[in-house]
């Protein structure tokens, strides 16, 4: 193809996503587009699959049964929003081998939330609260994204995700109820987590080169201050309401803006979460690696008895 | 790994009197756990009574670059609406 027949064509496709109509995988699409989508959709796939490792953790201690089936339900959610948000990609000409082969080696990133570790029983009610509650605002942006497959699977999973923060909240006045260490626990689990929820949304809009681009392909609906601002504007009330502090001096109601002003993001901390150097990068990796190895057996085995019946039924289909 | 296990497209139908619609797609090794895999990734909340899969490869899917060709012959087969008979304004419901 000659580079004007590409740029018409480019010119066309641009103009497809302006007037709203929706990107499916055999359509022509530009390299970049491709590329893009699945770097953003397999890192978010990562994501989900690697945010059940923190959580799975808790689901032999859960303090009640009921606690266990919500928190049991909610691990499996995530798994299956990995699932989806995997097969969507798969659309645009990687497979799910590749993918994991980019994860494993660390070619490819996972939501840097994940790297910090739930050591109470809080922490999970904070997670569901803070960690949802942000993916909640980054993934409902998302359902109107312009290719196809990633918006039906965004659709999917905010319908899923609001019972996952009802638990996360749930659980958190229920602690605030309770002794004064139980309250102590919740104030706790949320100093720890405010800061690395707000950096969920990625750096600021200064400081983030792709935003034009996503904002043109729909990737992204409103930056990623703005998100972050309607974040701290719905939690901060919430926070309130059950006694609790948000764990920032700066923290002012701004009349003029009708938001919140906020203390500065500590993005050093952000950046060394990212490049590897978490509290839980390692075990989180690790843990992954040895899921995957110690399952090879059992997806050989699978496969190799799938073809064997398949062989079988041929032989038989033949002495017929 | 030796092989990676193929892929299959699963179709839910959400209830009694409505078609199987497309859902999403998933990895198993043959069809009975393509079945299975599809129960707990698509139907966890009641979302279906009815599920089928197909591997993936068994789909001839038409090639959106003939969509002219392939779709274009209707849109001039005007005669084919009800919009293109004239009728008397006294008639109203037909």
């Amino acid at each position: 193809m000659s580079e004007a027949q590409i740029k018409s064509l480019e010119e066309e496709f641009e103009a497809r996503i302006a007037r709203d109509e929706k990107i499916e995988p055999k359509d022509w699409m530009p390299e970049k587009y491709r590329k893009t989508h699945i770097r953003q959709m397999s890192q978010h796939a990562h994501s989900e699959i690697i945010g059940m490792l923190p959580e799975g953790n808790w689901i032999t201690r859960a303090p009640s049964l009921r606690r266990k089936v919500a928190l049991l339900a909610k691990v499996q959610d995530e798994g299956g929003h990995g699932l989806y948000l995997y097969s969507a990609t798969e659309t645009l000409g990687i497979s799910r081998g590749e993918m994991f082969e980019q994860l494993h080696t660390g070619k490819a990133k996972y939501s840097s939330i994940f790297n910090y570790p739930a050591i109470t029983w809080a922490d999970i009610g904070a997670i569901g609260w803070l960690v949802d509650g942000a993916a909640i605002i980054n993934q409902v942006a998302l359902c109107g994204t312009s290719f196809g497959p990633y918006a039906r699977a965004m659709v999917r999973i905010c319908k899923e995700e609001s019972f996952h923060q009802r638990q996360g909240y749930e659980i958190i006045l229920k602690l605030t109820e309770g002794t004064p260490e139980q309250k102590a626990m919740a104030q706790d689990a949320l100093n720890r987590f405010w800061w690395p929820a707000l950096m969920m949304f990625g750096p600021r809009d200064d400081d983030s080169p792709n935003t034009a681009q996503s904002m043109k392909w729909k990737l992204k609906r409103k930056t990623n201050d703005e998100l972050r601002q309607q974040f701290i504007d719905q939690t901060v009330p919430q926070a309130e309401l059950i006694g609790l502090t948000i764990p920032d001096p700066d923290l002012k109601w701004n009349d003029e803006k009708g938001g919140y002003d906020y203390g500065d993001i500590d993005w050093d901390e952000f950046w060394q979460v990212v490049k590897g150097h978490g509290p839980c990068n390692k075990e989180r990796m690790k843990a992954r690696v040895a899921a995957w190895e110690n399952g090879e057996w059992v997806r050989d085995a699978a496969m190799a008895y799938s073809e064997k019946q398949n062989f079988l039924r041929k032989q038989e289909s033949r002495a017929v | 790994m030796k092989k990676e296990w193929p892929l299959w497209e699963v179709f839910v139908r959400s209830k009694n009197g409505l078609e199987h619609r497309h859902f999403g797609s998933l990895h198993a090794a043959d069809a009975e756990m393509a079945l299975e895999n599809a129960r707990d990734v698509y139907t966890r909340r009641n979302e279906g009574v009815s599920i089928w899969v197909v591997e993936s490869k068994h789909i001839m899917a038409s090639n959106p670059e003939n969509n002219g060709e392939m779709f274009e012959p209707a849109q001039d087969k005007v005669y084919r609406h009800p919009t293109f008979y004239n009728l008397p304004d006294e008639i109203k419901h037909m």
